[in-house]
Parts: structure tokens; sequence; C-alpha cells
């Protein structure tokens, strides 16, 4: 995807994917996300770390969005966006569920052993912006990373 | 999930036998502890070797096990953490909480 030799590297990626909102897919949609790294023009160096690191955050998205659509519409699909342009890669995440205020939730207090609330410290974590809107056609996550 | 249980002297052994824990497996992991639990383990160790992969409800499901021994003043570790599973404990800092072994033998000898 990359163009050897030639000095201003442009990558235009465009993939979208729906999966249903069933949990057993979230091996799947994690392993697109690894192979999605490994085929971008990043420094050798970064790109395991970037595979991971993209698995994480589509990992934790996708199970966010199953389980706000399952309380909504059992038979809902969630639908996944990645987008890369030049060294910009946005991943999207859309769910129809209720939604929730990203602003509104704390950052999880490490100190207290609470079970849940760390999916989003993870993706605020390993990429550079998280986003969520509602709109009136659902909801959606969007997170960005610089990939150079 | 699948779990290989074995019991060696006074410890009980889950060895996790998936690459990948997430909230598709994470549920049945924290049900499978809580039972060996219950079901009068004095020495818990979870050996994650396998194990490539972790999200937040992975942590979710030890941590509830962590809590639990706890409450029976049951021994809980945990072993062979690979670096990616290690790094998702770090982040949360949740390696200054658990009793963690670089491998199953180490904390069987510890």
């Amino acid at each position: 995807m990359g163009w050897a030799g030639i000095e201003m590297c442009e990558t235009i990626v465009n993939l979208d994917i729906v999966v249903p909102n069933q949990t057993r897919y979230l091996r799947f949609v994690g392993a697109i996300a690894e192979q999605l790294a490994k085929e971008l023009d990043v420094p050798e160096e970064t790109r395991d770390t970037l595979a991971y690191h993209l698995n994480l955050a589509l990992t934790e998205a996708v199970a966010n969005a199953i389980q706000y659509s399952s309380a909504a519409n059992s038979a809902d699909s969630v639908r996944i966006s990645f987008s890369v342009k030049d060294a910009n890669l946005s991943v999207r995440v859309f769910d129809h569920g209720g939604g929730f205020d990203l602003a509104a939730l704390p950052t999880p207090e490490l100190d207290e052993l609470h079970e849940r609330g760390r999916g989003i410290f993870f993706i605020r974590s390993v990429m550079d912006s998280v986003q969520y809107h509602k709109t009136d056609s659902g909801n959606v996550l969007e997170m960005r990373k610089k990939i150079a | 999930m699948r779990v290989a249980k074995e019991v060696r002297d006074d410890r009980t052994v889950l060895s996790i036998q998936e690459d990948r824990i997430d909230a598709h497996n994470s549920g049945e992991l924290k049900d499978l502890v809580l039972k060996t639990l219950e079901g009068g383990a004095q020495n818990v160790v979870i050996d994650l070797a396998r194990v490539q992969f972790i999200d937040s409800s992975g942590l979710g499901a030890l941590l509830s096990g962590y809590k639990n021994a706890n409450l029976r003043s049951s021994g809980f570790a945990l072993a062979g953490l690979q670096p990616r599973v290690r790094s998702m404990f770090e982040l949360t800092r949740l390696h200054r909480v658990f009793d963690i072994y670089p491998s199953l033998q180490l904390a069987l000898s510890a």
C-alpha cells in the first residue's frame, strides 16, 4: 500500500466491516485490526505495537457497542469503518443503542479494584483521541491515531 | 473457554488454554475461578502462559477472583504473563495488586 521510491508516501485505505452484535466476533475484529496495522506504511519497529494497540482499541470499542446494541435490539449488527489517509488513521464504530456520555465517564480510580470501567481508559491510552457522538441514525465512537 | 485444572500439593492450577481473553469468554473465566474457590481451593494459581491478549473484561474477571480469594483468605497468584498481557497490568497498575510470577514453576516453588 505504500509506494516505494516515491518521496511523498500517501496511503489511502477505506475498509468497512459489519459484524453481528455477538462477542464471538471480537476475535475476528481484533485480527482484522492487527492485519491492517501490518499492511500500513509504518516503521518496522513500531508495527507490532501498533497492531496490538489497534486490536485492543477495537476489541474494547466493539465490546461496548455490542453491549449497548444488545440492550436495544438483539438482532442488530455493529459497523466498523477504518480509514487511513496519509498518516492519519481513523476508526469509527457505530452502534444503535442508547449511547452514553463519553465526557461524563470518570477516569478510573486505579487503586480501587472495580471489575469494570477500564475499556475507554484503554482506548484513550493507546489512541490519540476518542470522541463519541449521538446522531439520529445511531451513535459513533471515533478513534484517531497518527501512525507515522 | 478451555482451561486445564490440576491440583499440585496444596495449589490448584488453572491453565488457560486460550490465546485470547475478551468479553466473549471472560464471564466463563470469572465463573470458573469462583467455582474453584467455592469448591474449597486454598491456593489458586492462574497460568496465563498461553494467553497473548487480554482486554478490560479479562482483567475484571481476574480481579473478581483476586477479591473473592481475599474474602476467603485463599491465595491467588498469576503466572507466565506474556509481554502484551503484562503491559495491560502495568497500564492499570494492577501488577502492584496481584501476586505475579514469571512462570508456573516459580509460582509453585514460591
